[in-house]
């Protein structure tokens, strides 16, 4: 069992608690089938260059702080580089803190930042070779934006946040309008733009509700290469997955 | 927010995506510090491949640090050379206990942990990781928006007419 990122210092009123999703998504990357995989891909033997890792929505950071401090373990390299997003700065915050924690003694990967942006609009094409999402995925409907700016910061003039921004800025963490793929599936349309084409990989947590089979099939609609495949799964209830992660990732054609 | 980080972002707004000019964006108003980190110099060699190295100078120039050499430094200048090349031939036969310890063969490539960064290293370490942007903008190339940095942060949501 490799150490699980300490995230003592967040304040979980406004900024997504870890739970069942963030910790299936750390033993499915530190499985040893999936560090099998990404040795193949990203160890020193296979390339010099070090691989960009991004997590989108990292709120506490608990996931990209996982792999960042766990790089030599999980890519078979200690030169991995780390970049977080999220939608609300106050995870931001809180995020940067804990990956920079997890890092900062002779760091076996070196951290660069965490940016407030809308999922990865922000991210120079072609650039990320290992990708991570855990979506806002209940079928919940989404939160309404309009305030966004003003929920984003502490109100000027006051001490803290108040109770509706903190219950916007958790709505964002969880729900994911219809099916709850809808920031999924705008997420799954810049991915073929930001992902490495050569070497980059993808992974994706879903719900059933999400239908993960046919999200699944469309990746693989997306042209020659593209694959998808559950390499994560937690909570079976009455033969049912609750959770799903998918890797998603291009085959070089014959 | 690190510099190095500017080499992995672009204008948030999608018909700037196509355009080369909304790449690298520009540092405005920045206010800079320096927080220091350890040097890594085994990802330092390995990371020039990936610098957009004009595109760097340029914000190096932008941000009124010192000038960054025109083409990028190679491996070989970011450490100093060993002093002296190992040489444990005949140690190694005075030994008796090597002879029955074939599994343990002399230690020579531990040396590329102990090499020395070069002043050239440090300098790159420092622009790349440590030379932080605190507060101020970054602007896009292309379109003309300005994305605030504030508390180190930066913020590239949009207003919901450019979405
Ligand atoms: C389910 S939480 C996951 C948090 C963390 N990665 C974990 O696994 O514990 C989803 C995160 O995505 C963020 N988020 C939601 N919509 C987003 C968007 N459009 N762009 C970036 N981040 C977003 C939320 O703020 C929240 O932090
Ligand atoms: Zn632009």
């Amino acid at each position: 069992m490799l150490p699980t990122p300490s995230t003592s210092h967040v304040c979980f009123d406004r900024v997504y608690e870890p739970a069942e999703d963030s910790f299936l998504l750390l033993d499915t990357i530190s499985a040893a089938s999936e560090t099998a995989f990404l040795h193949n891909r990203f160890s020193q033997a296979s390339s010099s260059t070090p691989p960009l890792i991004l997590e989108v929505g990292v709120g506490s950071g608990v996931v990209l702080a996982f792999v960042a401090g766990n790089a030599r373990n999980i890519l078979g390299r200690n030169d991995a580089l780390t970049l977080g997003t999220d939608i609300n700065r106050f995870a931001c915050q809180a995020a940067s803190e804990t990956v920079h924690k997890a890092t900062k003694d002779h760091g076996p990967s070196v951290f660069l930042d965490i940016v407030n942006g809308d999922l990865a609009s922000s991210i120079r094409e072609q650039s990320v070779d290992v990708f991570i999402f855990n979506p806002p995925y209940v079928p919940a409907k989404l939160p309404d934006f309009s305030h966004h700016d003003n929920y984003n910061a502490v109100p000027t003039g006051h001490k803290s946040t108040s109770f509706e921004q903190d219950s916007y800025l958790l709505e964002l963490s969880y729900a994911g309008g219809e099916e709850g793929m809808v920031v999924t599936n705008r997420m799954l349309g810049q991915l073929p733009r930001i992902l490495n084409c050569v070497r980059g990989v993808a992974y994706l947590l879903l719900c059933a509700q999400n239908k993960p089979e046919e999200v699944k099939q469309r990746i693989r609609n997306w042209g020659t290469g593209w694959m998808a495949e559950t390499v994560g799964r937690s909570g079976k209830t009455a033969g049912w997955e609750k959770l799903h992660i998918v890797r998603i990732w291009k085959e070089p054609s014959p | 927010m690190k510099l190095l980080t500017l080499n992995f972002l672009t204008c948030a707004i999608k018909t700037c995506k196509s355009s080369p000019a909304s790449f690298p964006l520009h540092p405005r108003d920045a206010e800079l510090e320096v927080v220091e980190a350890d040097l890594n110099l085994a990802f330092l060699k390995n990371i020039l491949p990936r610098l957009m190295w004009d595109e760097l100078r340029v914000i190096a120039s932008e941000l009124g640090l010192p000038a960054l050499p025109e083409t990028p430094p190679s491996k070989a200048d970011l450490s100093i050379p060993s002093p002296t090349a190992p040489a444990p031939a005949t140690t190694l036969q005075l030994d008796p206990e090597a002879i029955d310890a074939p599994e343990n063969p002399p230690v020579v490539e531990s040396d590329v942990e102990e090499e020395t960064p070069s002043q050239t290293a440090v300098d790159l370490h420092r622009i790349l990781l440590e030379t932080c942007i605190t507060e101020g903008k970054l602007v896009c190339g292309n379109c003309g928006h300005e994305y605030a940095v504030k508390e180190g942060v930066a913020n590239f949501l949009l207003p919901g007419h450019l979405v």
